[in-house]
């Protein structure tokens, strides 16, 4: 399993926009590099990440060989209730991992 | 071999020049030093995090983790990785971190010691370095680390490759100058291991080593040899005192 | 000083390790990715609404941090619908395609990208009305020195 380092605030006011980050370790082999024999090394990347709210989609991303290795995402979340934010990266050669976090939202 | 010895000594004791001295982290562009200070923005991390996890999993044969005798690492490793190089008394010779981490595998887990430069054994430098993060560089005041750093320091001024450069050449001569498109910085040892957006992946100062020695087109000695030890022990005592970084990042 | 110079003699032999990268796609190939996102009905792009952030000069070309914002209310019915960021010379022209959903609350993301060269990178917003919007930057990559054989 890769490791991941994911940052939520674990409460919000209602109707806060939060800030999420996400850092998941991967080595995102674009498919184009020559190792040191010239070998062309395949791609295996991670294709898609998704973030859900209960379900509900708040962001979602196609990935190409472009993004960095270990790819790290910022992005926004409106709390409108308290509920589970699911985090899911899918990629080449099956790679699938999930994380889910707890938001807990006040008046 | 002697003389060296005393101008280390001398080097060693003469704080004036710490303020002369500048981390590789001073010579990065903002968006690069940023990236190092943010540990949610650091890849390092990840491997930090992995460490951690491997802190506390049992192996080898004795079916103990580091955790089992070592207790908590935060308070346990605090310091430890700003001595080393080190003398081990059993074996006889320095030892790196790394190196010392190995011996514990292999003396006190009964487990095969994870090959250097793997990711098993980066994560677990990364994660006791990391709790040394901040603290001065404290090189152990030893006879004989004395002759191994000595050694260092001989074979950091030496020409090697086919360019026939010595590392004090570009660390000591020209660190400030630009070499193509690259600052050459001081050379100092403090961030490893540390991720490296050239190798896009944690490494260790061996390898940080090596690349330079391949890059005057000098064959490196493999890794873990002597050599590579001695010339990390010199680089500890000539940055004494200097704050660790553990994970740092570098282009 | 004799030392200086055999440093710098050094210097064109460690670079041409350091320039030994695929070459790169082309503008043309980075308008076609654009018209693909799009698809065939889609407005031209119009500069203005979207905010393209990268740093001027990285030493690096593996990870250069990069931002987008867009203007938007990210109301239910008037929000960004998704934002896309392209390359001239990278080896394929595609970096990120982003979709918002309605809890995204604010029309902003970050991550870091990978830049074979010094070029320009485009970024594409789309909205709910279907209007297009877009930024440009243009980012130098100057390179690591002692690059591993
Ligand atoms: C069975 C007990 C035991 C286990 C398990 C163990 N160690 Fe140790 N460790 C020691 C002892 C004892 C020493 C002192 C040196 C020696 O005798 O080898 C030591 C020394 C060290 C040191 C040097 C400390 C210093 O102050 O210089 C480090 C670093 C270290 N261990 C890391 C680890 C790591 C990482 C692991 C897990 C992979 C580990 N140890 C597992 C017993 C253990
Ligand atoms: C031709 C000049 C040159 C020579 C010779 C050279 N280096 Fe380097 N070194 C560099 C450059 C340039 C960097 C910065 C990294 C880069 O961009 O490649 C560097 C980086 C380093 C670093 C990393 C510093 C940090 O902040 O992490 C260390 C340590 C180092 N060198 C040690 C050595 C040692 C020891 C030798 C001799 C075996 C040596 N170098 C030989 C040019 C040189």
């Amino acid at each position: 399993m890769a490791r991941v380092l994911l940052q939520v605030p674990a409460t919000a006011r209602r109707g806060e926009v939060i800030e999420i980050r996400a850092l998941i370790q991967h080595p995102m082999e674009t498919g184009f590099r020559p190792d040191a024999s010239g070998v062309v090394a395949p791609r295996d990347i991670i294709r898609r990440f998704a973030c859900t709210w209960d379900g509900e989609t708040v962001f979602s991303a196609e990935l190409h060989p472009a993004i960095a290795a270990n790819p790290y995402l910022s992005f926004t979340a409106l709390a409108t209730a308290s509920g589970t934010l699911e985090f899911a990266w899918t990629g080449d050669n099956g790679f699938a991992q999930t994380e889910t976090r707890r938001v807990t939202v006040a008046e | 071999m002697r003389r060296a010895a005393a101008l280390l000594l001398l080097l060693v004791a003469a704080p004036a020049r710490a303020e002369e001295r500048r981390s590789g982290f001073a010579d990065m562009a903002p968006a690069t030093r940023a990236m190092q200070q943010d540990d949610m923005a650091n890849p390092g991390m990840l491997w930090v995090l992995e460490g951690g996890a491997l802190w506390q999993r049992p192996a080898g044969a004795a079916a103990r983790s580091c955790a089992d005798c070592h207790g908590d690492a935060a308070a346990s490793m605090r310091g430890v990785a700003a001595r080393y190089p080190a003398m081990d008394p059993g074996e006889g010779r320095a030892v790196d971190l790394a190196g010392r981490i190995a011996l514990c595998q292999a003396r006190h887990q009964g487990a095969e010691p994870a090959p250097r430069e793997s990711q098993a054994a980066l994560a677990l430098a990364a994660y006791v370095a990391h709790q040394s993060r901040g603290m001065p560089i404290a090189p152990p005041a030893d006879a004989g680390m004395d002759a191994v750093r000595a050694e260092g320091q001989a074979l950091y001024r030496a020409r090697r490759g086919q360019l026939d450069l010595s590392c004090a050449q570009c660390h000591d001569d020209n660190a400030g100058r630009r070499l193509a498109g690259s600052v050459i910085p001081q050379g100092h040892p403090t961030g490893y291991p540390l991720y490296r957006l050239e190798w896009q992946a944690l490494g260790s100062l061996q390898r940080r080593l090596r690349g330079c020695m391949t890059g005057v087109r000098a064959a490196p000695p493999a890794y873990g040899a002597a050599d590579l030890i001695a010339i990390e022990a010199y680089l500890m005592a000539r940055a004494a005192g200097m704050p660790l970084e553990t994970p740092a990042v570098r282009p | 000083m004799a030392s200086r110079r055999a440093v710098l003699a050094a210097t064109p032999g460690l670079l041409a390790v350091a320039l030994a990268r695929p070459a790169g796609a082309s503008p043309e190939a980075m308008r076609q990715a654009m018209r693909e996102f799009l698809g065939p009905d889609a407005p031209v792009p119009r500069p203005g609404r979207v905010r393209l952030e990268l740093p001027p000069l990285v030493e690096n070309g593996n990870a250069v941090p990069l931002s987008v914002s867009v203007e938007s209310p990210m109301t239910a019915t008037d929000r960004v619908r998704s934002i896309a960021v392209f390359t001239e010379r990278n080896p394929l022209p595609g970096v990120i395609i982003a979709q918002l959903g309605p809890r995204a609350g604010a029309a902003r993301f970050a991550t870091r990208i990978r830049l074979a060269t010094s070029q320009q990178i485009v970024a594409v917003a789309v909205m709910g009305d279907g209007s297009v919007w877009s930024d440009s930057a243009q980012v130098v990559v100057t390179l690591a020195a002692c690059v591993e054989s």
